[in-house]
């Protein structure tokens, strides 16, 4: 199955939770809707016809130029992106991968994390993965059991992947540069 | 003499009960107790917190992040080519393989094409620093245990290959060799031959660990039926390469998972080797599938198909190296009378397309993003590169996906119910660097 199949299945099934897709792209992706996230990763996994029962990546990126000079000719608008790499072990060598586009800032109120709902409950994977984009990137999981730190101390301010992240000047009292 | 002691058997006491049976009768309050970040044990900097009943574990949480060097941010402010020192640093074991995995992403995210020779360099190094970080994973394994003399036996061989790998780049353990666009050096002259030298010597020393670990009764009352992970847990956690293979069976019909079988990359469907998976004739009567004993056996067999793969890149390296002298000799007298004729022109594009160890990248990478997995030692290792839409050369985002990192966060799970002296038994088969974890 391509993965052009594989979007076509994907818009039969969800319609209007499917917001974008690429088929032409290195890595042929679709973007969806990230109330519809959860549903949509549940056939994913257990649709007879796609079986991806592993997450192998979760990865969050920051599309945000912070120099105002060069802002105009980025090439894109700011906003953050979850990527999520699937792969198939019941056809080995298949892969997909799922978007989610959010906000940089809920609301754009600066300080309030965009919220994309958890998928601990599809893959365990997620758990941890999923722990460590809200750690460097700074995205909610909404609903998830145990949303702390996982690589920073639990006391780190910020978000260090987020492309407007200013380095502290000191940690409890050790000079950071 | 009695019936239980016959000549060259080990007498062994008749079966204690189940400890745990004895623990749970004699249960007391709950006790948090704190292991690492320096214990001997976790392999780095590790620490865990363990909520234990007595002997029994009812709770293991891992706190990473002791080693956290900032790659990714670090991979979003350097050229492609200046992060390969960086990738070294995730799986210091395995740093060819790293430096392997980064260089395909951003290779097919430039759609760069690598000459044969250059295909066939990166196969047998990555091979080769496979069977040398294997082979700390077993002496490693062994110190957990508690029995030191495989520690030595694993370093004397590492050391010839990281002596063969000194000759190729010049460092032993961070080598940056594999680079973008090929291999930085072409192998030294005489590296095959010694290379091979060292296989042939290598080759008679794996029954020994076999006789010192595997078949050790010790070894495998310490492993067998300890930490059992089934195939759907290890899917679902992520979990790959040795700790997912020990999980599957193949009377059930689960397939070859090897990303070098399943999505061969860098030329590897060219090459015959066989992937282990249990269930296993030589393994004993107590070890059963996803086990830490089985973990720990998949990694052994490993070691003999990576020498395989090498033994037969040695001789695909040497067969090229003569087609180029040859086609070389032939083209020199055209050559010679027109340096600028049509020979000169078609030995250029040889050398590019086949003779090569490397080719040049471009300087900019293009807009777009791709996700790379190889096979590293420890499993399958990704890289997730975003161009830049304004083609510059240094990428939006660098996001490295350890495997150490999926296959660790299953230990909780492995250890609830177990004995406090299993823990490192069930860490340990897990083979963890944490660098490549807290990257």
């Amino acid at each position: 199955m391509t993965a052009a199949e594989i979007i076509t299945l994907l818009e039969l099934q969800f319609g209007a939770a499917i917001i974008g897709k690429k088929t032409d792209a290195l890595d042929p992706f679709v973007i969806v809707e990230p109330a519809k996230l959860v549903e949509v990763c549940t056939f994913l996994r257990d649709d007879p016809r796609l079986k991806f029962e592993i997450l192998n990546d979760v990865s969050g990126v920051d599309y945000l130029e912070p120099d105002p000079k060069k802002a105009p000719k980025a090439g894109f608008e700011p906003h953050i992106e979850v990527v999520y790499h699937l792969s198939s072990f019941s056809f080995p060598g298949r892969r997909f991968t799922v978007k989610v586009v959010l906000p940089r800032w809920k609301d754009d109120k600066p300080g309030e994390l965009p919220e994309v709902p958890t998928l601990c409950g599809v893959w365990a994977t997620a758990d941890w993965q999923e722990r460590e984009v809200y750690d460097l990137v700074g995205v909610r999981f909404v609903d998830h059991p145990n949303l702390v730190r996982i690589l920073l101390n639990d006391d780190w301010v910020g978000h260090p992947l987020r492309k407007d992240y200013e380095f502290p000047l000191e940690y409890h009292g050790i000079r950071c540069r | 003499m009695t019936d239980s002691i016959t000549h060259g058997t080990l007498f062994m006491p008749p079966k204690q009960p189940d400890p745990t049976i004895v623990e749970f009768d004699v249960r007391t309050d709950e006790m948090l107790v704190n292991m690492g970040p320096q214990h001997p044990s976790t392999h780095g900097v590790l620490r865990l917190v363990l909520r234990t009943d007595g002997e029994i574990i009812s709770e293991v949480t891992p706190h990473l992040g002791y080693l956290h060097r900032c790659a990714e941010k670090i991979g979003e402010n350097v050229t492609p080519i200046q992060f390969i020192p960086y990738t070294d640093r995730m799986d210091y074991l395995a740093g060819m393989n790293m430096n392997l995995g980064y260089s395909l992403a951003v290779e097919k995210l430039a759609g760069l094409k690598i000459p044969e020779k250059a295909q066939i360099i990166r196969v047998l190094i990555a091979e080769m620093n496979r069977i040398a970080s294997h082979l700390v994973g077993m002496g490693a394994y062994g110190l957990d245990l508690g029995s030191f003399s495989p520690f030595l036996y694993a370093f004397r061989e590492r050391e010839h290959i990281l002596d063969l790998f000194e000759d190729v780049c010049g460092a032993r353990l961070t080598y940056s060799y594999l680079t973008i666009g090929g291999a930085h050096d072409d192998l030294p002259p005489g590296w095959t031959a010694r290379c091979k030298k060292f296989l042939d010597y290598f080759k008679p020393r794996i029954p020994e660990y076999h006789a010192l670990m595997t078949n050790n009764h010790i070894f495998v009352k310490r492993t067998a039926n300890i930490g059992v992970l089934s195939k759907e847990r290890a899917l679902s956690y992520g979990c790959t390469g040795p700790v997912l293979r020990a999980s599957l069976n193949r009377t059930q019909g689960d397939p070859d998972w090897d990303l070098r079988k399943t999505e061969p990359y860098s030329g590897y469907e060219q090459y015959t080797f066989d992937v282990p998976i249990p269930p296993f004739e030589q393994a004993p009567a107590d070890a059963v599938i996803g086990d830490c004993w089985h973990r720990f056996y998949v990694r052994m067999l490993e070691v003999v198909q990576s020498i395989r793969i090498a033994e037969q890149a040695i001789a695909k390296y040497e067969a090229l190296q003569a087609e180029e002298e040859r086609v070389k000799a032939e083209l020199a007298p055209e050559i010679a009378a027109n340096p600028k004729g049509e020979a000169a022109a078609r030995l250029a594009e040889l050398m590019r397309t086949k003779y090569s160890h490397r080719v040049e990248p471009p300087r900019t990478l293009p807009a777009g993003e791709c996700y790379v997995e190889t096979e590293c030692p420890r499993g399958q290792m990704g890289f997730h590169v975003v161009g830049r839409p304004s083609k510059e050369a240094v990428p939006l985002r660098v996001r490295a996906r350890s495997s150490c990192f999926c296959n660790l966060s299953v230990t909780n799970e492995l250890c609830r119910g177990c004995l406090v002296a299993d823990i490192p038994a069930i860490v340990g088969s897990i083979d963890i660097v944490m660098g490549e974890i807290d990257r």
